[in-house]
């Protein structure tokens, strides 16, 4: 039930967004630009970078009065965040952290192509069904 | 449409005249130069009827649409497609050759048949057969774009393909061209880089041509036109024609010249046709193509099925099919087609028909087991843990040790437990009373040597906490309680004790195997394995032992030696590890205790001599004794057992000698020596006790008591006693035998437990992604 998802490189741009509203999608890309700064925080907070899942998923980042920010990072230091809306019944933690292991691999996927050069923008059709099927179906 | 077979002047003329019209619309019009306009209105309208507009140029359907609409024209109908299929008995278009080389030829042709609408000297192809040899007359240069075009028309039926195609114009699709002038020397420039490559190695026009008759292609110009299409990088053309002309034909399907040119690619990257062509390689094999990287992407992730970053063998078929309809102007699938599946590639390719019969339908079984890729297809493996990822990810070929393979592998192979920690309980031989009077001799045997202080219980409690060598003191002494239970007769079954260590040593005599895994001998064990080497230990405490015990022992030895013969499987003693000393003793002791059996009369003399060594010892050895003396009792009564006393001796002395040995263990030598103390002393009072005994409740105390009090009692009354203990001893080893297997299940229960977490663990170092 995400409605925006996006995924930002290591410097901080970003890599892919979209978001299920087209309306208002300005917002959302804001909202994404300001969890970065709590993704930062969190990140050099865990000090020790330990390859681990719980750490790899951030949890929420913050939450607003209409959606909740929930952020993942890799390992390479590539950001995930997630948007959902807060009137959806509250996703459990193991949806979204099950929602960003999709996100991952198909991440993953991506990568894997030879055609693909780290950093470009994401155009995969899988990828970009892979969230299409999380947006959907969270909404 | 049937036309007619036309001369050969006809069909090449209509070979050139299509080359040039092949060239595209303004060729046509400029063939059409003839002044007349509404010719030239009427070419145009035809081509546009045709679809030529739309395309650019003129494909063979095209070609023919077009024809059949000049001859339309020129019969007068009014032009419509519709006229097409209405009009059944067209005169066949009249095309006169012009002049000039082929366009002017053509043009000519085209206008004197624009002038003489009606006349047609029909160039009509001849039949797809008269075609080749048109062909043949037909000179196209673009083998380039003929290969490729024809690799990838499966029905392509350019088949003299290899001919260069004639002058006429091979242009690549899209090629707007121009004055007729040049098409035909054009040669085909862009794809050119790419496609050579693709090369020559391809004979694709000639499948093309089989092909082609196969379809029927309406006209026989079709023929030439194939070869002109072939010059083009119609490609596209040609599926196009193909499409329309036939739709039986899968355009993704991968003819056989296809497949094997693309395995000849393959080669020059890869010679390992099983092996892998690394992503990097494919992208500058594939870039070459001239294909936008996104296309190239996005055909990246329709081949790679498993998503490994490299390209088999099937996967690199694929691939490449794909680009090159692309090329070809066939539009992406958003999934890969069936025919490209790595385990479908080709049908018709019998050395592909068996291979993978895994493959198929992949979609959504990545853990398929290895499909079965064509045995050329190396089998992209690595990437099992990201074929959990997608349903696209198909498996790894068998033939290769896919991940996927080993993957699945790796998931049968989930380490059962080992066979020897299997829960192998074996259930303890249910002994009979005899032996089990016998093991509980045995047991008593060595456990005389321990302390019997504790009760009966203790023996119960040895088993359960056979693991836990705490209890290695207790167990000790449970074990001496049995050995006193078994030293004393047969009849005193005194003791729950002593029939519990007797079960206890049974148990772990009849689960060699459990005993094997399951946890180290109880503590008791050792005082049985003293008791067994009663004699051992008995020398032990006789060297301890003091003057009097000595003496007792020395009487005593020859009882015991009964006891420990039961005992002395020394195979239930071997499956104690822990038992090692405990159960060499046991042995040792075990022969001696089998004697005993003949002892028990023995111990009647014992008893006697006991009595009067008892006296002096008997608080000691009391317990022990009575344990002991049922125990020579019970083994002389099992000797007939024989292996199986053995066996329930052993695990008695198991018992004991675990019980002792823990015990040993944990607290050194000095346990050993004053178990093997008690034992004696219990072999002294065992005789003594054995009236006793029968009177002895498993409490220690009352066994010397009853030792003290009951020196003399009658065997009659002890043989009832004998009975009730037998019967109270049964039982109690049955206890004993059911709490060890409950432990030894614990224990291999924890070990699975440790295993599946170990296990675990090793699952998610693997997949540290997925895990995310």
């Amino acid at each position: 039930m995400a409605v925006c998802i996006a995924v930002i490189a290591k410097e901080n741009y970003p890599l892919y967004i979209r978001s299920i509203p087209t309306e208002n999608e300005l917002k959302f890309h804001y909202m994404v630009h300001t969890s970065l700064d709590v993704v930062d925080e969190k990140i050099s907070a865990l000090g020790k970078a330990l390859v681990d899942q719980r750490e790899l998923y951030l949890g929420l980042l913050y939450p607003t009065e209409d959606h909740k920010v929930y952020g993942y990072v890799t390992n390479s230091k590539v950001k995930f965040v997630m948007v959902v809306d807060s009137s959806n019944t509250a996703l459990r933690d193991n949806e979204i952290r099950s929602m960003f292991r999709k996100l991952h691999n198909s991440y993953t996927d991506v990568m894997c192509n030879p055609f693909y050069n780290p950093g470009d923008r994401i155009h995969s059709r899988a990828f970009d069904s892979t969230v299409t099927s999380m947006m959907t179906q969270v909404c | 449409m049937v036309w007619p077979v036309k001369s050969r002047a006809d069909s090449r003329l209509g070979v050139q005249l299509f080359s040039c019209y092949r060239v595209g619309i303004p060729i046509a019009t400029e063939v059409t130069q003839n002044p007349d306009v509404v010719v030239s209105v009427a070419l145009t309208w035809i081509t546009e009827l045709c679809g030529a507009t739309r395309l650019g140029y003129f494909g063979r359907s095209q070609f023919y649409i077009a024809l059949k609409l000049v001859a339309v024209a020129q019969s007068g109908f009014p032009l419509r497609v519709e006229s097409i299929n209405t009009v059944k008995d067209l005169p066949l278009p009249r095309f006169v050759a012009s002049k000039n080389e082929q366009e002017s030829r053509h043009a000519a042709s085209y206008s004197s048949d624009s002038e003489n609408p009606g006349s047609y000297s029909g160039v009509i192809p001849p039949p797809p057969g008269r075609g080749q040899v048109k062909k043949g007359s037909v000179s196209h240069d673009a083998v380039q774009p003929r290969t490729s075009s024809e690799q990838q028309e499966p029905a392509s039926p350019v088949v003299s393909p290899q001919q260069s195609p004639p002058s006429s114009p091979h242009t690549w699709r899209k090629h707007s061209r121009h004055p007729s002038g040049g098409n035909s020397e054009r040669p085909l420039a862009g794809p050119g880089p790419f496609w050579s490559p693709f090369g020559e190695a391809q004979s694709g026009p000639s499948a093309g041509d089989a092909v082609w008759s196969g379809h029927s292609p309406p006209p026989p110009q079709e023929n030439w036109d194939q070869t002109t299409v072939r010059t083009v990088a119609s490609a596209t053309t040609a599926n196009e024609i193909r499409r329309q002309s036939s739709s039986y034909d899968d355009p993704w399907k991968i003819t056989d010249e296809q497949r094997q040119y693309y395995v000849n690619q393959f080669k020059t990257i890869q010679p390992d046709l099983n092996g892998f062509i690394p992503g990097s390689a494919a992208k500058e094999f594939f870039t070459k193509s001239k294909l936008p990287i996104l296309e190239l992407s996005h055909i990246w992730e329709l081949s790679d099925f498993d998503k490994d970053g490299a390209l088999t063998l099937d996967e690199f078929c694929a691939a490449f099919h794909l680009v090159v309809a692309r090329k070809n102007g066939y539009d992406l699938p958003e999934k890969l087609p069936e025919s490209l599946m790595p385990k479908l590639i080709d049908l018709e390719d019998s050395t592909d028909a068996g291979d993978q019969p895994g493959e198929v339908g992949y979609s959504g079984s990545p853990a398929e087991a290895p499909p079965s890729k064509s045995p050329s297809m190396p089998s992209l493996n690595q990437t099992w843990p990201e074929l959990n990822q997608s349903s696209e990810q198909w498996e790894t070929f068998s033939e290769r040790s896919s991940s996927s393979q080993t993957l699945t592998q790796f998931d049968s192979n989930i380490a059962p437990a080992d066979p020897d920690t299997a829960i192998v309980h074996p259930v303890p031989i249910r002994m009979t009373p005899s032996r089990i009077h016998m093991q509980e001799m045995e047991l008593k045997r060595a456990v005389s040597d321990h302390n019997n202080p504790t009760s009966p219980l203790l023996v119960k409690p040895p088993d359960l906490s056979e693991e836990n060598k705490m209890n290695s003191s207790v167990k000790f002494a449970s074990g001496n309680t049995v050995a006193d239970g078994y030293s004393s007769s047969d009849s005193f079954t005194s003791d729950p004790e002593q029939i519990g260590n007797n079960v206890t040593r049974q148990r772990s005599h009849s689960g060699p195997s459990p005993d094997n895994t399951a946890p180290p001998p109880p503590p008791p064990r050792p005082q049985p394995s003293h008791s067994r080497s009663s004699s051992l230990d008995m020398n032990r405490t006789f060297a301890v032992t003091t003057g009097q015990q000595q003496a007792a022992v020395v009487a005593h030895p020859p009882a015991v030696p009964p006891r420990p013969q039961p005992s002395q499987a020394p195979g239930p003693v071997v499956h104690r590890p822990v038992d090692t000393e405990g159960l060499t003793a046991h042995t040792s002791t075990s022969p001696q205790q089998i004697p005993e059996q003949p002892n028990f009369a023995d111990f009647s003399q014992f008893e006697v001599f006991a009595a009067s060594s008892v006296n002096e010892e008997q608080d000691d050895e009391a317990e022990k004794h009575p344990e002991a003396l049922p125990v020579s009792p019970v083994e002389k009564s099992t000797d007939p057992a024989g292996a199986l006393r053995g066996a329930k001796t052993e695990s008695k002395t198991e018992e004991k000698t675990a019980a002792s040995a823990p015990a040993s263990a944990s607290k050194g030598t000095t346990p050993l020596a004053p178990p093997p103390k008690p034992v004696r002393r219990r072999l002294k009072s065992e005789d003594e006790l054995r009236p006793d005994v029968d009177e002895h409740t498993p409490k220690t105390g009352v066994l010397a008591a009853a030792l003290a009090s009951q020196p003399a009692i009658p065997r009659s009354v002890g043989k009832d006693k004998k009975a009730i203990q037998a019967s109270i001893r049964r039982n109690k080893e049955t206890n004993t035998v059911l709490a060890r297997l409950n432990s030894e299940l614990q224990q291999q229960l924890k070990d699975v437990l440790e295993e599946r977490i170990s296990l675990e663990v090793q699952l998610e170092q693997l997949r540290p992604f997925s895990h995310l």
